[in-house]
């Protein structure tokens, strides 16, 4: 059984279903990201797990206990702001503080509780000041500390990195990380950022208008997306779409993509149901499975080259994302760095199929 | 082109700005000149002011004047000057003002942080109240105030004030608490406090700017107040402002101007210090108010 259940949570505001039964499992020390678009649901869903927002039915269920009708304060969770929600008018020390003084603890076995937690934050020296005089980073440990000094059961953190600058969101992201490593705390994280989904979670739910479009693995959502608005949402740059038909001539399944004088490419392994000839299929690729041929994954078994023209060319740095074009389909390659073209060329495309999905364009899903 | 055209010169900025200033000084200065006359007027003897000159600065100025008004003035029929009528008004402002401007924080912290149904028909109601005028409410008040047995007496009149000052206070609160980030009440109940910890220890303490703002108006309004006060209060228990009232328009012995302005005075102390010692606060909070609400 899981420690933290979401059983078919429903939210109705006025007339409108904000959020269309949502189940969601979540196992003692997991990381859970909500990720999706604004207006999913996502942060509705968090409130309901807070106490926050009731559901109009379902029920949450922490560590076998339903919570579902217990105030905020009872259910021993811990949740972190976007805007970090720091009282003004006291000090660090007293904002840290705060909920233990509510359950009546000790003064002194607060102060040693707060500098306990002010010390993994490295945030000793800040317990004197007041909110206003702290950075948007200090801040956001002070948040942090504020939510850990609790010890909860279950830790709610609501998009806490969108007020940061790129920067700061970063290290600040690697410090959640580090901290979820070292406390084993169970999380449940929204955020419409689909790289900090990647990075923190040991498990993503995507949402979209209330419904739970895949719950999974980082490393399952992103190679195996289950339809094509996961497909879409999760990577930057967005998974490739190429419209294609399944052909079975020749005695061999393939995909004819770009039109009927374009290429046919072998069935990705990835999709194993043998489809009816003629019937239109979408192809999902990653950019990174689009290469020059220089970086291609020497383990790959089945590889297309592909001749087409180049339309623009973004160097990042690290990588240079190519868009190509072939009879009227754009698709994005990520290639090294120092790949030598420029946009009116022709060039030499590698599409590794290994990486390729298949979806049905008619429901959207992918095809096994 | 034309821009450079319209940029004014340092010489016609500065024509500018003495011009302002010396508007503004003039402006200023009328405004002060009843003051004036009241502070000249009760240090001069009365046979000075009947002299004629009402702007000359007192020739042998005196406090005598002010001496009589507080402690030997004649308000109807007894001479014990103001100052009992000032411990009465002292004695109706302060509680009046205290307690409408606590239950108007609780209002505003109710309206806009823990919503009902109907929340917005509440508050319309009580927005309704600021806008009844007063003489609307003479009669009904009466009654009630006869039904409670609270005539004539002080508590009676801080309980009308109360009440009449509660749809302001209501307004202010309401419009300040409004801007405050919701996220901060939902951190507090996650923390473990109720309804009344979150109004004592975070909201109330963020309030200052707006409960300054309240006090200077409420305490103005009710100190001001004469109409309420001569209606629903008599005798020793009347307010200053209708004393000062009686002292002025006593139509027995000779016209003591300078004791008349010295009480008038008297009356409009306490304003102006709660209005010197806290408004640099006022426009701040009304600004905070206006920009945000």
């Amino acid at each position: 059984m899981s420690f933290l259940e979401i059983k078919d949570i429903r939210k109705k505001i006025g007339n409108n279903e904000i959020l269309k039964g949502i189940n969601i499992g979540l196992e003692k020390g997991g990381f859970l990201v909500l990720v999706g678009p604004s207006g999913c649901g996502k942060s509705t869903l968090l409130n309901a797990i807070a106490g926050l927002l009731p559901p109009s039915s379902g029920d949450i269920v922490i560590d076998g206990q339903v919570v579902t009708d217990l105030h905020p304060s009872k259910r021993d969770i811990a949740m972190v702001f976007q805007s970090y929600a720091l009282y003004p008018n006291m000090t660090v020390e007293e904002n840290i503080a705060f909920a233990l003084e509510m359950r009546g603890v000790e003064k002194a076995q607060r102060e040693a509780e707060v500098k306990k937690v002010a010390k993994t934050l490295q945030i000793e020296h800040l317990l004197k000041r007041r909110p206003s005089q702290l950075s948007g980073g200090q801040r956001q440990r002070v948040a942090m500390g504020r939510a850990l000094v609790r010890q909860p059961r279950v830790f709610l953190f609501d998009e806490p990195l969108s007020n940061l600058d790129a920067k700061l969101r970063v290290e600040v992201r690697a410090e959640i990380k580090a901290l979820h490593q070292n406390t084993h705390a169970t999380i449940v994280y929204v955020t419409h950022d689909q790289i900090e989904a990647m990075t923190l979670a040991t498990k993503i739910v995507v949402l979209k208008e209330g419904t739970v479009q895949q719950v999974g693995t980082p490393a399952e959502i992103y190679n195996r997306p289950a339809n094509l608005f996961v497909a879409d949402f999760m990577g930057s740059p967005a998974m490739n779409m190429l419209k294609g038909q399944v052909s079975g001539a020749d005695g061999q399944q393939s995909i004819a993509l770009f039109g009927n004088d374009g290429v046919k490419v072998a069935m990705p392994p990835s999709v194993t149901a043998g489809l009816a000839d003629g019937k239109e299929v979408i192809l999902g690729l990653r950019p990174e499975a689009i290469t020059d041929t220089g970086l291609l994954d020497p383990q790959v078994r089945s590889v297309a080259r592909i001749e087409a023209d180049v339309t623009m060319v973004e160097p990042t740095g690290s990588d240079t994302f190519v868009t190509g074009r072939l009879d009227g389909a754009s698709f994005t390659a990520r290639t090294r760095a120092d790949v030598h073209v420029a946009p009116g060329e022709k060039f030499s495309f590698a599409f590794n199929l290994d990486k390729a999905v298949v979806f049905d364009p008619q429901t959207g899903s992918r095809i096994d | 082109m034309s821009a450079a055209n319209e940029t004014v010169s340092a010489g016609q900025a500065r024509t500018a700005r003495y011009f302002i200033y010396a508007a503004l000084i003039v402006l200023a200065l009328v405004y002060l000149l009843p003051l004036y006359v009241m502070l000249t007027t009760s240090l001069k003897s009365l046979d000075e002011i009947r002299g004629g000159d009402m702007l000359a600065l007192p020739k042998d100025p005196s406090i005598a004047a002010w001496v009589k008004a507080w402690g030997e003035a004649c308000i109807g029929v007894s001479c014990v000057g103001i100052k009992g009528y000032f411990w009465n008004s002292i004695k109706m402002v302060v509680p009046a003002v205290i307690i409408s401007t606590l239950l108007g924080a609780l209002n505003g912290y109710v309206l806009t942080k823990w919503r009902f149904p109907g929340h917005k028909i509440v508050f319309g109601m009580m927005l309704f109240a600021c806008f009844i005028p007063f003489q609307a409410v003479l009669i009904p008040m009466a009654r009630l105030l006869g039904l409670m047995g609270l005539s004539n007496s002080t508590t009676g009149l801080v309980m009308v004030h109360v009440i009449y000052g509660l749809g302001f206070t209501t307004l202010f609160f309401r419009n300040y608490y409004e801007a405050f980030p919701d996220e901060l009440i939902k951190a507090a109940m996650i923390d473990g406090a109720g309804f009344f910890r979150i109004f004592w220890r975070i909201l109330l303490p963020t309030s200052g700017p707006i409960i300054v703002v309240t006090i200077i108006y409420q305490f103005t309004n009710i100190w001001n107040d004469f109409l309420f006060g001569v209606s629903f209060s008599g005798g020793a228990s009347s307010p200053m402002t209708v004393a000062l009232n009686n002292l002025v328009s006593s139509s027995t012995g000779v016209k003591e101007y300078n004791v008349d302005m010295a009480a008038a005075i008297f009356a409009a102390l306490p304003t102006l210090f709660v209005y010197i010692v806290a408004g640099r606060y006022f426009v701040r909070g009304l600004m905070a108010g206006a920009v945000k609400g």
